[in-house]
């Protein structure tokens, strides 16, 4: 981990696990349903125990997006979500919770925003970085220069194929945590997670990971109190985002107060 | 600098200039790796270039005959118009030599099942075609739009063995496609290998791909001197994603006598909304794994491209397009769909030869161009596939069929 800078994520994830099992990390997309009730349904999940937000900036082509995100997705742009709808959103949420915000987003909106531009932008609406799904570290200079300018945090993803080589490279350059992927597929839940992420994890921590936490197709708490006996955060994003169309705030606040539960085993 | 460093033949990626790259998910990394690795070794080996060589020979029907067209060069300023026939490989397309090369790399990394985008449906038909020939399975993913459209590709499909999966996101068209054959690649690496159908998406594909159909211009190359004793002055291709004409292009590259020039899809008109004319109006952004030109929104959203042909129904290119035009060596042009089925119409009742429409593309920009050059140029066009599939849709356009597409009475 770059460690000069210091992460409102890495902090967060670290007094989660002091005082529960480990961090919840949520994810929903700016503009759905709507761009208040993305924001509504975001307060939701910090009053209801998530500890870590995930802000999907909805994209055309999203490859690595199961079902449920890119309907909601898709609908968020079908009704006009713009860009810097996300900041208007991280500025919001930020001013009624106190829970670090990453954004979420492939690489091609913030190139043409400028990457500079919208480091600073993000700064200013008080976001704590990015995620970046299609951005590996080897394809990433000039991000990691941006984000070691700003301080904001940077979250690569690390994947059961990737080599020994290519987990350092994700470790010693992200900063808040290291998105553990914890099967090979696109985001959506699933019964069975396996035991791929079990085994990332560990050639994870071998190339020292102190921060990391595990997604793609987590969405109960069973599988969160799970995860947490060996990663230190476990992140939901498909089942969230089918709550909140499904039955709105109330559903999603309802969600993630039960998947709550699962960092206190 | 040596002569190799400073030929534009010798570019190998992942960049091409500032365009190309890989901009793809972590989990598909080592498979792009291993693709990569698999490539360079194959290169080397003389035993590979010997198989595909042969595969060319037996089952494409390569090389590809050179066809003089005078009748249809009178409606081109009489330049001399010589075609380079890909319509006339096997499954009717260009397409079937990057599908068997990529197919026969499967085979040597081991993967049984092929997975493929298509457009127009003739990739698909290639690709379904060597996965029955090395006994493979096979999943082609086809925007619905285009399943549609393209009715009698996907019945080809079927009945050599493949499944068709119509794709219902996004715009339901290529670019669709494209985003869930790398879904189903994330999740089935391990079996897999996406036989990508151009000369875009990440590294290695848009160099490999090239790779694979530079043969089309290296048999022109010596056709060429072999029938007129010259280079031509000129070559036009259609461009989707640009592999036909990168195919073409790539042994002209340093022949700085001869002028390239790619024919995008301009639809309604590239002052409308409804075009695919990536270069023309696009402007440098990431899809699909690589950095080039591609039509977007100022958001960097992805914007739908429109063509009534199906393949250059996309609204990016491939990287090393992007790099020729920015270093001026190949001219990008739009043609409207109407100058297309002008073009194509003529090639049939001028020479007896049903183009596809994307390649239709290209005769019509080779009208213009001849008109430009005059009578003295020699125009080598690169007729990249037959218009059996598109029957139906120029059968409705000029109103031979009717919209049931059946016969007018
Ligand atoms: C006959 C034909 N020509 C051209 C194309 C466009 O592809 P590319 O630009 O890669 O040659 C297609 C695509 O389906 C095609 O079928």
């Amino acid at each position: 981990m770059s460690d000069t800078i210091v992460s409102p994520v890495a902090s967060t994830i670290a007094a989660a696990k002091t005082e529960r099992a480990g961090a919840l990390v949520g994810y929903l997309p700016v503009g759905f349903p709507s761009l208040d009730a993305s924001i509504d349904a975001a307060v939701a999940l910090v009053e209801n125990g998530v500890d870590v937000l995930e802000l999907g900036l909805p994209y055309s082509d999203p490859v690595m997006d199961g079902p449920v995100i890119q309907a909601a997705t898709v609908a968020a742009l079908e009704a006009g979500v713009r860009l810097r709808d996300a900041f208007t959103a991280v500025e919001r949420i930020r001013s009624r919770v106190d829970a670090p915000v990453l954004v979420m987003t492939y690489w091609n909106p913030v190139l043409q925003y400028g990457v500079d531009r919208f480091a600073d932008d993000l700064v200013s609406a008080g976001g704590a970085g990015l995620i970046t799904p299609d951005l590996t570290v080897d394809s990433g200079a000039d991000w990691l220069a941006t984000s070691d300018r700003t301080g904001l945090d940077r979250v690569f993803l690390a994947a059961p194929t990737s080599t020994d080589e290519r987990l350092r490279l994700a470790v010693d350059s992200s900063r808040g945590f290291v998105y553990t992927v914890s099967t090979m597929g696109i985001t959506g839940a699933r019964a069975d997670l396996g035991t791929a992420a079990r085994a990332l994890v560990a050639r994870l921590r071998e190339q020292g990971a102190d921060s990391l936490a595990v997604g793609i197709g987590v969405s109960t708490a069973d599988q969160i109190a799970e995860i947490l006996s060996y990663a230190d955060g476990a992140i939901v994003g498909s089942a969230l985002v089918k709550a909140l169309a499904d039955g709105g705030v109330p559903a999603v606040a309802r969600l993630a107060s039960e998947l709550a539960e699962g960092t206190r085993r | 600098m040596t002569d190799t460093r400073t030929s534009l033949r010798a570019e190998t990626g992942p960049f091409f200039g500032e365009f190309g790259g890989r901009f793809m998910p972590e989990s598909l990394i080592a498979a792009l790796d291993e693709l990569d690795e698999a490539y360079q070794l194959a290169k080397l080996d003389p035993e590979f270039h010997r198989e595909l060589a042969e595969l060319g020979r037996t089952y494409t029907g390569r090389p590809s005959i050179l066809t003089e067209v005078p009748r249809f060069a009178k409606h081109a300023g009489g330049a001399r118009i010589i075609l380079k026939r890909e319509d006339l490989n096997h499954t009717g397309s260009h397409k079937i030599n990057n599908v068997l090369g990529q197919a026969l790399l499967a085979k040597r990394i081991g993967k049984h099942r092929l997975i493929a985008e298509t457009g127009a449906g003739q990739h698909g038909v290639a690709t379904a075609t060597a996965a029955a020939l090395f006994g493979m399975e096979c999943v082609v993913y086809m925007g619905e739009v285009d399943t549609e459209r393209q009715a009698l590709n996907v019945a080809r499909m079927r009945l050599l063995g493949a499944e068709v999966i119509p794709v219902k996101s996004g715009t339901r068209t290529l670019k669709d496609a494209l985003n869930e054959a790398f879904r189903d690649w994330v999740a089935n690496v391990e079996s897999t290998h996406y036989l990508l159908g151009t000369v875009a998406g990440p590294h290695p594909f848009p160099a490999m791909v090239r790779d694979f159909v530079k043969v089309i211009g290296e048999e022109a190359r010596q056709q060429m001197l072999d029938l007129t004793g010259a280079l031509p002055d000129a070559i036009t291709a259609c461009v989707g994603g640009g592999s036909n004409a990168i195919g073409i292009f790539h042994a002209f590259l340093d022949d700085t006598s001869v002028g390239l020039y790619g024919y995008e899809a301009a639809g309604d008109g590239v002052d409308t909304l409804r075009h695919a004319a990536t270069i023309t109006k696009g402007r440098p952004g990431v899809l699909h794994g690589s950095r080039s030109f591609m039509l977007q929104d100022e958001d960097g959203q992805t914007l739908d491209s429109h063509s009534i042909s199906a393949g250059l129904d996309y609204p990016g290119v491939g990287p090393e397009h992007a790099w020729l035009s920015s270093i001026g060596r190949a001219n990008y042009r739009p043609v409207t769909d109407k100058a297309a089925m002008e073009a194509f119409r003529l090639m049939c009742t001028t020479e007896g030869i049903i183009p596809a429409i994307e390649s239709a593309h290209a005769l019509a920009g080779t009208i213009e161009l001849g008109r430009e050059l005059g009578p003295d140029a020699t125009i080598l066009v690169s007729l990249s596939g037959r218009g059996d599939k598109d029957v139906e849709t120029a059968g409705r356009y000029f109103d031979v069929l009717d919209e049931n597409g059946n016969a007018r009475v």
